[in-house]
């Protein structure tokens, strides 16, 4: 068979389509869903309905894309989740940061407000003009004091006389007092107090301190309370410091005491002096006066026991509770809270029991008592109310000295009532309380889980991400997961509602830019070592974000998203596709909105997305996703009118196929990449059908490119695919020499327009399906021994159906050459009966038409029975 | 001439258990040199009894005070008459602690119809035209632990109008629920007193809850005896309208000298009640009684 003839068989689509056609049936709207099972009714009537029912499913409006198994596994599979339990193994160090801290926490650091800032704000703030009265009653002591030593100034002196005169088991109140008589009165005590205790008259300085500590449970004149407890805590310092500093002299000998002396470097007679102290105060009969006192001697026992601070504190903050008076108890919580401070502020504990105390016996201030008071006194309760801010304030303060972690312990939780019942200014407050209680000594570093607990909480409350990103604070809070595993971990949360709760494409720049950031973020995190499902799970994530950015009818400034979106995303293959999906469809829905008419400024504008995805498409790995994007954009580019562009794109991929590998890999396993390779081929085929020659190129250059390349690329041993693809050419060289083509595209000319049939143009196609042809004869003789008959037979077989449908067995040659191609298929038995029978049935059933009449002759000469 | 006799013990909390050696030394400062007809140390130990004027008539108490029961007394010379010199000089001295025949000693207690008291007294006789110096300087005793382990047991109370007893007419209280517990009755008395108290609620506010700590004395035999309850101290627990059903604590440091353990002898005896008393806007006052059992472990 040295030169076969090729005709093709001349094709009436129409006609052929009215035929084979299905009959089909509109189906309601109502009833329509694309998952539902079409029961086809009655038809032909309602031919027409047709077009209705297909173009109405298009708009399927779910916009969740996130994959179905992994949200089945709520964000996170448990295998990653051990990776993440192993990435932890960070303990030696925190233990070590734990060390060094508690080396610190014995005393109060810088950046703890001092109470002696406070004082002056207190003074300065709470102040009366009604009269203030001291009443003292120095109680009855016998041992009379020796004369006060002669350095002390005259005023003093006389303040001492009279204080004598009280020590005679009198009561002395001092009336009609202005404010700064007041302050100068208790000022001259605090003297008093000082040359009581240098004439070593220890008795009477503690009759000073028991009578001014009794005149903080005195609330009359109540605005000037806060003012007063100032003063009267002044003079208990004072006393404090004296007996603190003596007893500690009393060890001096014969080293001092260093710094961090414990019990056991205190001689007895300074122990028992210590415990004299605490024998006198425990026996003071007020409990008002009692509780300071012993507040302010709370350093001193350090003398003694090692774990007394400790419990003095807890003992003392529960004898709190029985101060009826609600401001009285609120002062004597902040002074046990600020003396516990100055002495062991790691003692937590009791701070926090005070400020719980406090909530606790808040509904004492609406109680009967504080409500006569207030009304004999003419207070309004919002004054009251203000009475109370000083000493709160100093509470919270404390109890948030280094707290971190207690204090995002809270904040973990308040957050969520605040999201609940608030609104995002409130939430927002609360982030920034939260960043300006992390930041300093990078507390958020030991927070991690809370912080991401904070974020987890926040966002099923604000599924509006305008209103999220529109809190300041929200991104500066981000800032604080600075270790890239967390980081990206909250990051994916959050695109993870966003993707699940966006309802509508966005332009919002607040969101795109948030968003963008966070994407990066995520983006950024991609290295030599992340995994490929990490890659594929960010990549899914951002996905869904480009997704939901559409800019309406600005398509320029959507397409320069995307641009900026390739600059930002270029590591995560995955985003990179989809961008260039993006874009084709972008130049598609420009079309659609020009009903296919470009204008100028259009056609420039798809030229451009043609060229975002040409210039795009080269960074991609996957070689099969080079090729299929390729082909795509080179059919929107067509679609688009815009020839060379198209030229390009599928030059591009014909030239790349020499590239394509043997073997590819699969999710991790080689594969060949045959089948592949052929179902791009084939595509591409049926592509190129629409594609109208290059002007300056020959006559059906891009098929004979391709077919060169097929030819000199270097298949697999013992494989057919080369003589498959030219197999597969021939249909589409048939469709080529048809007047009429199988499809166009509009508005672009293809090759049935430029040639008009022409017969040059005809003997070409004809030639080189000739050439095809005598291809596959060659091989199939080349089959002829041994192995290859199987083969063989598939492959007659298959040129035998080709030659079938497109050839004009009018021809005798062809006509007998098919007679021979099925004989060969059968002459091994490897044929499949039954498809053969079909086919026969097939060619007997078209014999009846027409113009195939010729072919009853031929089913006369195919044998079924060539099984010999 | 200035001088000046001082006797300082070697334990700074100056307590001793029977059977110690109360040691010390005497201090005498002296700007010259001092002559003397010798210097002389007395340890002793005694109980004063006193009948209260309540109890018997007051002419009989007071020439019937009861004889002072004598525990402990003993006595030596330090310094054999001679010369000081000039200056500082310690002498030390050494007193073993031993009770006389078959008596106990019992712990230093301070009260007011019976005193448990126990002193060092030194003396220095000085040649004629010198006044004899002397210097008196009490000292602690306290028992051995008893050996018998303390068991916390502790009280609840709950008082209501219906639970208080001496009620003249209980129609006109006004209706109050407090409840409470002392962790403990039996208390060791180094420890101090514990427990909780529960306003739970009032008709009229609070004015103020105490701990009276009372000792009760009785001097006498079984002919005729006097009991006097009098109060030791009284500390404050809660001033004001205190909040209701917020449990506010009771705690009561038993005071040194003036408490010891629960004593009990054929001639005297000294034990301690505890009372809290709440004090009514209304001046009500409600008292619930504790009798205590103090004990030294």
């Amino acid at each position: 068979m040295a030169s076969v003839q090729w005709h093709s068989r001349a094709r009436k689509y129409e006609a052929e389509v009215q035929m084979c056609r299905l009959e089909v049936s509109a189906v309601d709207f109502s009833d329509y869903h694309p998952l539902k099972a079409i029961t086809v009714t009655d038809s032909k009537a309602r031919r027409g309905g047709r077009k209705g029912s297909t173009s109405s499913s298009s708009s399927s409006s779910s916009s969740v894309v996130l994959d179905p198994l992994s949200s089945m596994l709520d964000g996170s599979d448990p295998l990653s989740l051990f990776a993440a339990v192993s990435q932890t193994p960070a303990l030696p160090h925190s233990i070590s940061l734990g060390r060094k801290r508690r080396e610190k926490e014995e005393e109060v650091g810088s950046d703890f407000e001092p109470w002696s800032s406070k004082r002056g704000e207190i003074l300065s703030r709470f102040t009366t003009t009604e009269k203030l009265s001291i009443n003292l009653f120095m109680g009855s002591d016998k041992s009379k004091a020796s004369s006060p030593s002669s350095a002390v100034s005259e005023k003093v002196r006389t303040r001492l006389e009279e204080l004598d005169d009280l020590e005679e088991g009198s009561q002395r109140e001092l009336l009609n007092l202005s404010q700064q008589d007041y302050v100068n009165r208790i000022e001259e005590l605090n003297q008093s107090l000082k040359e009581a205790w240098g004439s070593d008259q220890k008795v009477k300085a503690l009759k000073i301190v028991i009578q001014c500590s009794k005149l903080l449970s005195d609330t009359s004149v109540i605005q000037f309370y806060p003012s007063k407890f100032v003063l009267i805590t002044d003079i208990l310092d004072t006393f404090g410091g004296l007996v603190y500093d003596r007893i500690w002299s009393m060890c001096a000998d014969p080293h001092p005491l260093p710094e961090s002396f414990s019990a056991d470097d205190v001689n007895d007679t300074a122990k028992e002096t210590c415990l004299n102290w605490f024998f006198k105060i425990a026996s003071i009969r007020e409990l008002v006066p009692r509780l300071y006192v012993e507040a302010a001697l709370l350093k001193c026992n350090r003398f003694l026991t090692k774990s007394g601070i400790q419990e003095t504190l807890q003992r003392l903050t529960a004898m709190i509770r029985g101060i009826g008076d609600p401001l009285v108890a609120v002062y004597a919580r902040a002074y046990l809270c600020r003396v516990g401070m100055e002495v062991a502020p790691h003692l937590k504990d009791s701070l926090n029991k005070n400020f719980f105390d406090l909530l606790a016996t808040f509904r004492q201030i609406h109680g009967e008592s504080v409500q006569n008071q207030l009304a004999q006194q003419r207070v309004e309760i919002p004054i009251y109310l203000t009475l109370y801010s000083p000493a709160i304030h100093w509470i919270l303060q404390c109890v948030a000295y280094r707290a971190p972690e207690d204090y995002i312990n809270c904040a973990e939780i308040w957050v969520e009532f605040t999201c609940r019942h608030f609104t995002k200014r409130e939430v927002n407050t609360i982030l920034a309380d939260i960043i300006k209680h992390m930041t300093p000594d990078r507390a958020f570093e030991d927070a991690y889980p809370q912080l991401q607990s904070v974020i987890k909480k926040i966002l099923p409350h604000f599924h509006d991400f305008s209103v999220l990103f529109s809190m300041e604070k929200f991104l500066p809070f981000l800032d604080m997961f600075q270790k890239d595993s967390v980081r990206v971990e909250v990051c994916k949360s959050i695109m993870e509602v966003f993707i699940k709760h966006q309802q509508e494409a966005t332009r919002d720049p607040v969101i795109l830019n948030a968003l963008l950031h966070i994407c990066k973020t995520m983006h950024d995190s991609v290295n030599a070592l992340t995994l490929d499902d990490e890659k594929r799970s960010l990549s899914l994530l951002i996905n869904g974000f480009i997704r939901m950015v559409s800019f309406g009818r600005d398509f320029e400034q959507q397409l320069s998203f995307c641009v900026e979106a390739r600059a930002t995303f270029c590591n995560l293959e995955p985003v990179i596709i989809h961008l260039i999906h993006t874009v084709n469809q972008l130049a598609m829905e420009t079309r659609c909105v020009m009903k296919g008419n470009h204008s100028r400024k259009t056609a420039a504008f798809v030229r451009a997305c043609a060229a975002y995805s040409f210039i795009t498409i080269p960074s991609l790995t996957s070689i099969f996703n080079r090729l299929n994007l390729y082909l795509l954009s080179g059919e929107v580019a067509l679609a688009n009118q815009c020839l060379s562009q198209a030229d390009a794109f599928l030059k591009a991929a014909v030239s790349l196929l020499p590239e394509v590998p043997r073997t590819i890999s699969i999710e991790g396993k080689q594969r060949s990449s045959e089948p592949f390779l052929l179902d791009f081929i084939n595509n591409f085929l049926s592509t190129l059908l629409v594609v109208p020659d290059h002007p300056e190129q020959g006559v059906l250059y891009l098929v004979r490119g391709l077919l060169n390349m097929v030819q000199d690329y270097t298949w697999e041993d013992n494989s057919d695919a080369k003589i498959r693809v030219y197999i597969s050419a021939l249909p589409l060289l048939a469709a080529m020499s048809q007047e009429s083509y199988l499809y166009t595209i509009p508005k672009v000319d293809s090759n049935e327009t430029l040639y008009g049939g022409d017969p040059k143009f005809i003997a070409e196609i004809n030639k080189l399906c000739e050439t095809l042809i005598g291809q596959v004869l060659d091989h199939l003789k080349g089959l002829g021994r041994d192995e290859g008959v199987r083969r063989q037979g598939s492959l007659a077989f298959s040129l035998f159906g080709c030659l079938l449908a497109h050839g004009d067995l009018r021809n005798n040659k062809l006509n007998q050459l098919a007679v021979n191609l099925w004989n060969l298929s059968h002459k091994h038995g490897f044929c499949d009966t039954r498809t053969s029978v079909r086919t026969l049935e097939y060619i007997k059933h078209q014999a009846q038409l027409a113009d195939l009449s010729h072919l009853s002759d031929m089913t006369a000469r195919l044998s079924l029975q060539s099984r010999t | 001439m200035s001088v000046s006799l001082d006797i300082r013990l070697k334990r700074a909390n100056k307590v001793y258990h029977e059977g110690e050696r109360v040691s010390g030394v005497l201090l005498v400062n002296s700007r010259d040199a001092l002559q003397h007809q010798g210097v002389s140390l007395s340890l002793e130990g005694l109980v004063n009894l006193q009948l209260s004027s309540k109890s018997v008539g007051v002419f009989e108490a007071f020439y019937n005070s009861v004889k002072p029961i004598q525990l402990v007394s003993s006595n030596m010379e330090v310094v054999k008459p001679g010369k000081i010199p000039a200056g500082r000089t310690e002498i030390p001295f050494e007193f073993p602690l031993q009770a006389k025949g078959n008596k106990v000693l019992y712990e230093t207690y301070h009260g007011v119809f019976v005193n448990i008291q126990y002193t060092l007294r030194c003396d220095m006789r000085r040649p004629l035209l010198a006044k004899d110096l002397s210097k008196t300087c009490e000292f602690m005793v306290h028992c051995q632990p008893q050996k018998s382990k303390l068991q916390p047991n502790p009280v609840e109370f709950s008082i209501t109008p219906e639970t208080l007893q001496n009620v003249r007419e209980r129609s006109s209280l006004p209706r109050f629920l407090i409840r409470g517990h002392l962790d403990a009755t039996s208390c060791a008395v180094t420890q101090p007193l514990t427990g909780e108290l529960v306003l739970e609620s009032s008709e009229v506010a609070i004015k103020s809850i105490e701990l009276q700590l009372v000792r009760v004395e009785t001097c006498g035999c079984a002919e005729g005896y006097a009991r006097d309850a009098t109060e030791i101290q009284n500390i404050q627990i809660a001033e004001g309208d205190v909040c209701r059903g917020l449990s506010i604590p009771i705690y009561m440091v038993f005071p040194r000298l003036f408490t010891c353990p629960t004593l009990e002898t054929t001639n005297f005896k000294v034990e301690f009640e505890v009372n809290i008393v709440i004090i009514l806007q209304d001046d009500h006052l409600i008292t619930e009684n504790f009798p205590l059992k103090l004990v030294r472990v």
